[in-house]
């Protein structure tokens, strides 16, 4: 009976395996951990990730590798995006670990625990072949984020941005199915490399592709939180515990850019006219809402919340340059680009919201712009952190973020798109005004409160290195340029 | 020729002076702070000594160069060189660096580290952006430089400084965004170079030769400032402390009018030919009618600004009539200016620290109470209208002989400056200076005291040392003018 049972390499799978089982193991052992013990969950937490990036580090070929009847794929993509993946967890983990303490509802092993099978779900995402894998990973995300939204019973803005995420992901989730479904109709499998081969092979039915395609576009851009499917961003971003927005800010986001590239690139990319097009509305769209939305915020989390739609649009537009009237040859320079966008938007906003984090204290959230009156005067260091922190958003010299914005820029004037070049300048210039005016509260501004800053020194050292790793990378990102271009050559 | 890399020195002596400057913390260290800063800012001159004592004037090519790769992703080089423009403009941002130290030595009395910090740095980028012979580095430089002067003028700057800061930063960066398209154009068309020496030898068609140099000048139009894109200046300078609008003047708008000379005149000769007319337009408008702007100015800090930006049309004007006297004189105009304007900021920078007014109606009968500033301030004046025996004639008598072999009507406007341009100097010193005391404040004026006379008396000597020996510094120029010049006389459209 079970002749024709074979047992799957489950060597690429290790990372994931290993995780799952720390996962389960910390839920157990923190049964038995009181309340004032609970650094036991948060060292094991912070061990279990470190093992997986050892894991990934000791099990990575370099090849592709599919697994689980090809449902589940490792290649060098995906073990860089999982290695960045672990770190931004790490930085997460130490960044919340002092707010979650000063508040008593959050501080649960069940925290920790969550935050754990949210990695699981993005690890996931990242390794899927398989349109079932995308689904178990993406469900496992999210579900866990809504949860921990909500973490924080007793505060009401928390409950409805909980509700509000978890009614649209739910929405999201149906769109991204249902385009799923339509694409199974047309090419009879699920199976991402196997939709590449049924779509280069042709007779596939165009219109019922195109239209399960759309749909596909549209749980991506859900997941992504670009125009018109962001609205869900705001109010989450403002309505979380500010650690957990530090969460849904950073490490999500590369996972989401690990699905686009699975199931755009790997997938549909005989398809990518109709998906580029598409991809391009969204992207002006996100940088011109973004950007001027954010103008108008005075609470921190929701400007950050709509720089993050902004930066999000700019992202696409290394993804919607990669081919060029059929012609492929600029596609590992754009594909490259965004992946490294990523990585340095992923790290700028760790630090941001660490920062946020770093001026809250007990009963005390410092999410408005104004609680960052006169920063300079209170903590020059922090002050001089929180400015490179919002030069690099701003895509100034020398910080990350401008070389990010750099690589793809110059992905998009290689395809021949000046005009989508000019345009997202120019949103980027807009962009500056408010990242200038959080450093005009800091610097021209007298403070408001001169209560010193309350945080722990493990906290203190790590953002100091967040922020200088933001200017570190901006004099040399070389390192990370090619490691991306590298990982994608090897898998695409 | 020296071994050492004394272009990088140039620019990272002053950063890292900067950085230790910051270490200090807060005022109750003021004083080491300010010791530390002189020092950075002294050793940061000293380093430049030998770019101008060891160049070769029969040279006209880039010397002192250094090329080591920085980004191989995107084939983008640490590549720094200096030829006889920018290795002027090195030693003078140098020097004017010091100056600033030194004005600002009693003056400013909160955030001292800050302050002088924020000058070192941006005093090593500017730095980088005259020794950058990479697209790129030129412009990381270019842009960085934003962040320490949007500080200085936000942080320590006037009433309205909040306004002026987001004014400068934003009017610029929206040109500067431009400028990264360009070169990001260059780079996909020069077969992925960045170097600026490679766009100067690729051919390039003329239709993509007029985009890309209205880009160019866009760009640097903000930079300079010409007119009708000046009006980020006049606020800026106002509301800046004394030492940002020393630089602003003497060291920042020089970077616009560089703009021109390292990228649109080599890389788009024939655009640079066809629409000569558009920025000769630009500036005899400059020289004439933002001279008359400044005329009816109330405020001595705007009247100077509104001079600067006069002046800069001069610089505009020579470089765009492609003949070596021009170009020379512009060049000219461009370090004496950096002087000048310089010296006035901090004439002005002077009675505003006693007075607390800018306002030219505020004053009057100086002369009385302070003789020894108004003599130094009267030689400044006079340089500004460009009186014979000063630098400030130099440079403009050179640019509007040029103008008259040019064309007689260009030369007849730009020359009419010269009377405008007396005019409102002449009349806002006599209105200050002149006259009787008009009110206790001027009366009760102490006069300059030794650091202030220091400050003043070597720049005088400058102005004076220049405007009767222009030699030296035509000397180093004469060879890369004549090699741009031949350059840009050769079309590149194949």
């Amino acid at each position: 009976m079970f002749d024709n049972f074979v047992v799957p390499n489950l060597l690429p799978a290790a990372p994931e395996i290993f995780l799952t089982v720390m996962a389960l193991a910390i839920l157990m052992i923190d049964l038995l951990v009181k309340d004032s013990r609970r650094t036991v969950t948060f060292v094991l937490t912070q061990l279990t990730l470190i093992g997986c990036a050892a894991i990934q580090f000791a099990t990575s070929t370099g090849e592709i590798t599919y697994t689980f009847s090809n449902m589940f794929v490792d290649d060098l993509m995906s073990d860089l995006l999982k290695l960045f993946l672990y770190m931004t967890l790490v930085i997460v983990m130490f960044y919340s670990r002092g707010y979650v303490i000063d508040r008593e509802s959050m501080n649960k092993g069940e925290y920790y625990v969550l935050a754990l099978f949210a990695a699981l779900g993005m690890m996931v995402m990242i390794s899927a072949n398989h349109f079932l894998t995308i689904y178990i990973g993406l469900e496992l995300l999210s579900l866990s984020l809504y949860a921990m939204v909500a973490m924080n019973r007793d505060s009401v803005v928390s409950t409805e941005a909980a509700m509000k995420y978890f009614v649209l992901g739910a929405l999201a989730s149906g769109l991204l199915l249902y385009g799923m479904s339509m694409i199974y109709g047309a090419t009879g499998t699920l199976e991402i490399t196997g939709i590449a081969e049924r779509l280069y092979g042709g007779g596939v039915n165009k219109s019922v592709m195109v239209f399960g395609l759309v749909f596909l576009v549209a749980g991506l851009a859900f997941k992504l939180g670009v125009v018109p499917f962001h609205m869900w961003i705001p109010d989450v971003y403002h309505g979380a515990p500010t650690s957990v927005t530090l969460l849904i800010g950073s490490a999500p986001k590369l996972a989401a850019f690990a699905i686009v590239m699975r199931l755009l690139v790997n997938g549909l990319i005989t398809m990518a006219a109709d998906w580029q097009a598409m991809l391009v509305i969204l992207s002006v769209l996100s940088m011109a809402i973004g950007n001027l939305a954010a103008i108008a915020q005075t609470n921190l989390k929701r400007m950050l919340a709509y720089s993050a739609i902004s930066h999000m649009g700019f992202m696409l537009l290394g993804i919607v340059t990669g081919v060029v009237s059929g012609d492929a040859r600029y596609a590992l320079n754009a594909y490259s680009s965004a992946m490294f966008y990523v990585i340095a938007y992923v790290l700028m906003s760790a630090g941001t919201f660490g920062m946020i984090l770093l001026m809250s204290r007990a009963g005390f959230e410092a999410e408005n712009i104004e609680d960052f009156k006169g920063l300079n005067k209170r903590s020059p260091w922090f002050a001089g952190i929180m400015l490179m922190l919002m030069f690099s958003m701003a895509g100034v010299p020398f910080f990350i973020g401008f070389f990010a914005k750099f690589s793809v820029l110059q992905a998009v004037v290689a395809a021949g798109y000046m005009w989508l070049a000019i345009v997202a300048v120019l949103f980027s210039l807009i962009g500056t005004f408010y990242y200038l005016r959080v450093v005009k509260v800091m610097y021209f501004d007298a403070p408001a409160d001169d209560t010193p800053l309350a945080a722990p020194l493990d906290m203190r050292i790590l953002i100091s290195a967040n922020g200088l790793a933001v200017a570190a990378l901006g004099i040399f990102p070389q390192v990370i340029m090619s490691l991306c271009a590298y990982a994608l050559l090897r898998s695409l | 020729m020296s071994t050492y890399p004394l272009l990088s020195l140039a620019i990272w002596i002053p950063i890292f002076a900067g950085l230790v400057v910051l270490s200090t913390g807060g005022d109750r260290n003021a004083p080491l702070a300010r010791m530390l800063s002189l020092a950075g800012a002294v050793a940061g001159f000293l380093i430049t000594i030998p770019l101008w004592t060891g160049f070769d004037v029969a040279n006209g090519g880039m010397q002192f160069v250094e090329l080591g790769a920085w980004i191989p992703r995107f084939n983008i080089n640490y590549h720094l060189g200096v030829d006889g423009i920018s290795m002027l403009f090195v030693v003078l941002n140098a020097f004017v660096t010091i100056i600033v130290v030194a004005a600002g030595w009693e003056v400013v009395k909160v955030k001292v580290a800050q302050y002088n910090a924020a000058f070192l740095i941006m005093s090593g980028l500017m730095n980088g952006i005259f020794a950058s012979l990479d697209g790129v580095l030129f412009y990381v430089f270019f842009e960085a430089s934003l962040i320490p002067l949007y500080l200085i003028i936000g942080v320590w700057g006037g009433p309205n400084r909040v306004y002026a800061a987001f004014k400068f930063f934003l009017y610029t960066l929206f040109g500067s965004l431009l400028l990264l398209l360009s070169l990001m154009y260059l780079f996909i068309n020069s077969g992925g170079s960045f170097s600026i020496l490679e766009w100067h030898k690729m051919p390039i068609a003329l239709g993509p030769q007029i985009w890309l140099f209205l880009a160019f000048l866009i760009a640097f139009a903000v930079k300079v400032p010409m007119w009708p894109v000046h009006t980020w200046l006049p606020d800026a300078h106002v509301e800046a402390p004394t030492g940002g609008s020393i630089v602003l003047a003497a060291i920042a708008l020089k970077l616009g009018a560089y703009g021109f000379i390292r990228f649109s005149l080599p890389i788009l000769p024939d655009a640079s030919h066809e629409l000569s007319a558009v920025v000769l337009g630009m500036s005899l408008i400059a020289v004439v009618y933002i001279g008359f702007v400044a005329l009816v100015q109330e405020d001595m800090k705007k009247l100077v600004a509104y001079s600067s930006i006069a002046h800069m049309g001069f610089v505009t004007l020579g470089f765009f009539m492609f003949s070596p006297l021009a170009v020379e004189g512009a060049l000219v105009q461009m370090v004496s200016h950096g002087f000048v304007a310089g010296a006035m900021f901090f004439c002005i920078g002077v009675m505003y620290d006693r007075v607390h007014s800018r306002q030219i109606a505020d004053y009057g009968g100086v002369v009385n109470t302070m003789p020894k500033f108004a003599a130094l301030f009267m030689l400044f004046s006079m340089a500004n209208a460009g009186l014979p025996a000063t630098s400030g004639f130099v440079g403009e008598f050179m640019v509007i002989l040029a103008a008259t072999k040019f064309n007689f009507w260009v030369a007849f406007a730009a020359a009419t400056s010269l009377i405008v341009g007396a005019a409102y100097t002449l009349w806002m010193y006599k209105r200050v200076v002149f006259g009787d005391v008009t009110n206790h404040h001027v009366a009760e004026l102490s006069d300059i005291n030794k650091r202030e006379f220091a400050i003043l008396g070597v720049l005088a000597l400058c102005t004076l040392g220049m405007g009767l020996y222009p030699q030296p510094f035509t000397e180093v120029m004469h060879a890369s003018v004549n090699d741009l010049l031949r350059h840009v006389a050769i079309s590149k459209i194949q």
